[in-house]
């Protein structure tokens, strides 16, 4: 790429917008009357809507975009990609078809999108989807993502906030990726921790959805731009509490010492603010905070499953060579929401 | 007394971070204040949690639209390192900091299948001790241990539910054809195999 491109200034789910002020936009939007089709929509603050076509057919629409979190604009495309197929896994679907949006300004060189768009087409290819087409418009920064549409029996829809209490959850991927793409950026993350997170990140969580419908799973979420912290209140829903015990949370080990020098995001810290005052850490390491509010790009899946079957379902996740395991539990509704221990 | 300013309007994080940081190596030890401008909220709030985890006076005031100034004191004495794995690799020595390197997948030389049976015993006996280590790392034909097939992969979950860290040798499991066939724990690099080795209390290697 010519030197003045400056294709990564910090992207990914860490640009999110915080969920706070979201939520205060949301809130105020209007509300039409209740379709009984629309199974899942915004009401759950699930980033995907699931809509009955007929008893046994669904039709789960998703959207997702962002801008590069690193410099290689073929990884951005693979990782832009798998970020937006994810949500399709999220509600138990099959990915159909997918659409390119694109932002990218005008006077760039050409095959630096070229380049973005193979890694996406590639992705949805592997998801076992088709790339029908998309939307492109010349702008000032890069943006790229897909809207997926998929497939799914509306006795399997996964809903983001139907977990029990007495579930265990499972996490399918290892924590960290902002807090690495953030040390990158200012030159301190090893080229192996770098690889480690973009292997995860390029990673679909298609296989991780196949292995967990065999089991009884109640809810499920991907965790991407408000943090495991965040995403799991939404699974809470200010209706459950839970426990998680930091020491198995599967983490990138890297991620750590960059959190101690502080190499901390914003959105980190807006998902701190959000969710705070929910949380209580029982003897957590600085660090080991900072990475469970840390923002994921194309994080894994964190599962609500029945308890009986949760070691199972760990085990499996796990011969798939995902570093998958259980990460807490969900209780009656307490105070506080949410307990790292 | 030393005072520095550092400009980091307009800096995204976790660049006002990096930034103070440096000024505040630039006071070598001596005690100073360091004070930083920003342009939002987040970013005060980013410093000011640097600042309380390093022990560091804070105090922050809003001067204008989009526009903070972040005060800290710092008491001096013990000046920051240049580079941070200094840091890493002077660490006070934590009782049960305990790290355990598995370089083989035998115990001891003599007998291979002696070895192999002294280093079954070994795990089986490492899993229930009270007081678990830290983490067990494994390299070079330690790294057959963690992957499909091991007699201890059960004995190693025990470890791993218990707190331990298990970790294997990525460039290791790749050279012997493993990647696919990790059964427990994570795959780690040579420079977080550093950092424990380093770091810990107290490293066995059986």
């Amino acid at each position: 790429m010519p030197e003045d491109i400056v294709f990564c200034k910090g992207g990914g789910c860490t640009a999110k917008l915080g969920a706070g002020v979201l939520s205060r936009v949301l809130s105020k939007l209007p509300k039409g009357p209740a379709d009984p089709d629309l199974l899942v929509g915004y009401d759950s603050r699930d980033d995907a809507a699931v809509y009955r076509i007929s008893d046994d057919t669904a039709v789960v629409q998703t959207l997702d975009f962002f801008p590069p979190m690193v410099d290689d604009p073929y990884t951005f495309g693979q990782i832009a990609a798998c970020n937006a197929l994810s949500d399709i896994y999220a509600m138990g679907g099959e990915v159909k078809t997918a659409l390119n949006i694109v932002c990218f300004p005008e006077k760039w060189d050409l095959n630096v999108l070229g380049k973005i768009l193979q890694g996406g087409a590639e992705k949805v290819i592997e998801a076992g989807g088709t790339l029908a087409g998309g939307h492109s418009i010349a702008g000032d920064g890069v943006l790229y993502g897909l809207s997926v549409m998929g497939t799914v029996r509306p006795d399997r829809a996964l809903a983001n906030n139907r977990g029990r209490p007495g579930d265990k959850l499972i996490l399918t991927k290892k924590l960290g990726v902002g807090i690495l793409c953030t040390a990158n950026r200012v030159g301190e993350a090893s080229p192996e921790g770098m690889a480690e997170a973009i292997a995860s990140m390029t990673t679909l969580n298609k296989r991780a959805a196949e292995i967990a419908a065999r089991y009884e799973v109640h809810a499920c979420t991907d965790v991407t731009g408000f943090g495991l912290i965040g995403h799991l209140r939404e699974m809470l829903d200010g209706k459950l509490s839970a426990t998680v015990r930091w020491k198995q949370v599967p983490v990138i080990g890297e991620a750590k010492r960059h959190a101690d020098e502080f190499l901390l995001t914003a959105a980190g810290q807006r998902n701190r603010n959000f969710a705070g005052d929910a949380v209580r850490f029982d003897s957590v390491p600085f660090a080991m905070e900072e990475i469970l509010f840390d923002s994921q790009t194309s994080g894994g899946l964190l599962l609500a499953v029945s308890p009986d079957q949760a070691r199972d379902l760990e085990a499996e996740l796990r011969t798939a060579g995902m570093p998958a395991a259980v990460i807490g539990e969900l209780l009656e509704k307490t105070e506080p929401e949410i307990t790292i221990n | 007394m030393m005072k520095k300013t550092v400009n980091a309007m307009g800096d995204p994080c976790p660049i006002p971070v990096v930034k103070t940081r440096a000024a505040i190596r630039e006071l070598n030890g001596a005690p100073g204040t360091v004070e930083t401008l920003v342009d939002n909220e987040i970013a005060v709030q980013n410093l000011t949690k640097m600042a309380v985890q390093k022990g560091y006076g804070v105090s922050s005031q809003q001067l204008g639209k989009d526009q903070y100034r972040v005060t800290l004191s710092i008491a001096g004495g013990i000046p920051e390192e240049d580079e941070p794995e200094e840091i890493v690799c002077a660490p006070v020595p934590k009782r049960g900091n305990t790290v355990v390197a598995v370089s083989s997948s035998a115990m001891g030389t003599g007998n291979d299948e002696l070895g192999a049976a002294l280093m079954k015993a070994f795990l089986y006996a490492l899993a229930r001790q009270e007081e678990p280590p830290a983490a067990v790392l494994f390299y070079n034909g330690g790294a057959k241990l963690t992957c499909e097939g091991s007699v201890s992969l059960e004995d190693l979950k025990d470890l791993e539910a218990r707190g331990t860290e298990i970790l294997t040798c990525g460039t290791c499991l790749n050279f012997y054809g493993l990647t696919e066939k990790l059964r427990v724990g994570g795959v780690t690099n040579m420079y977080d195999i550093v950092e424990k080795l380093t770091g810990a209390g107290l490293v066995v290697r059986p």
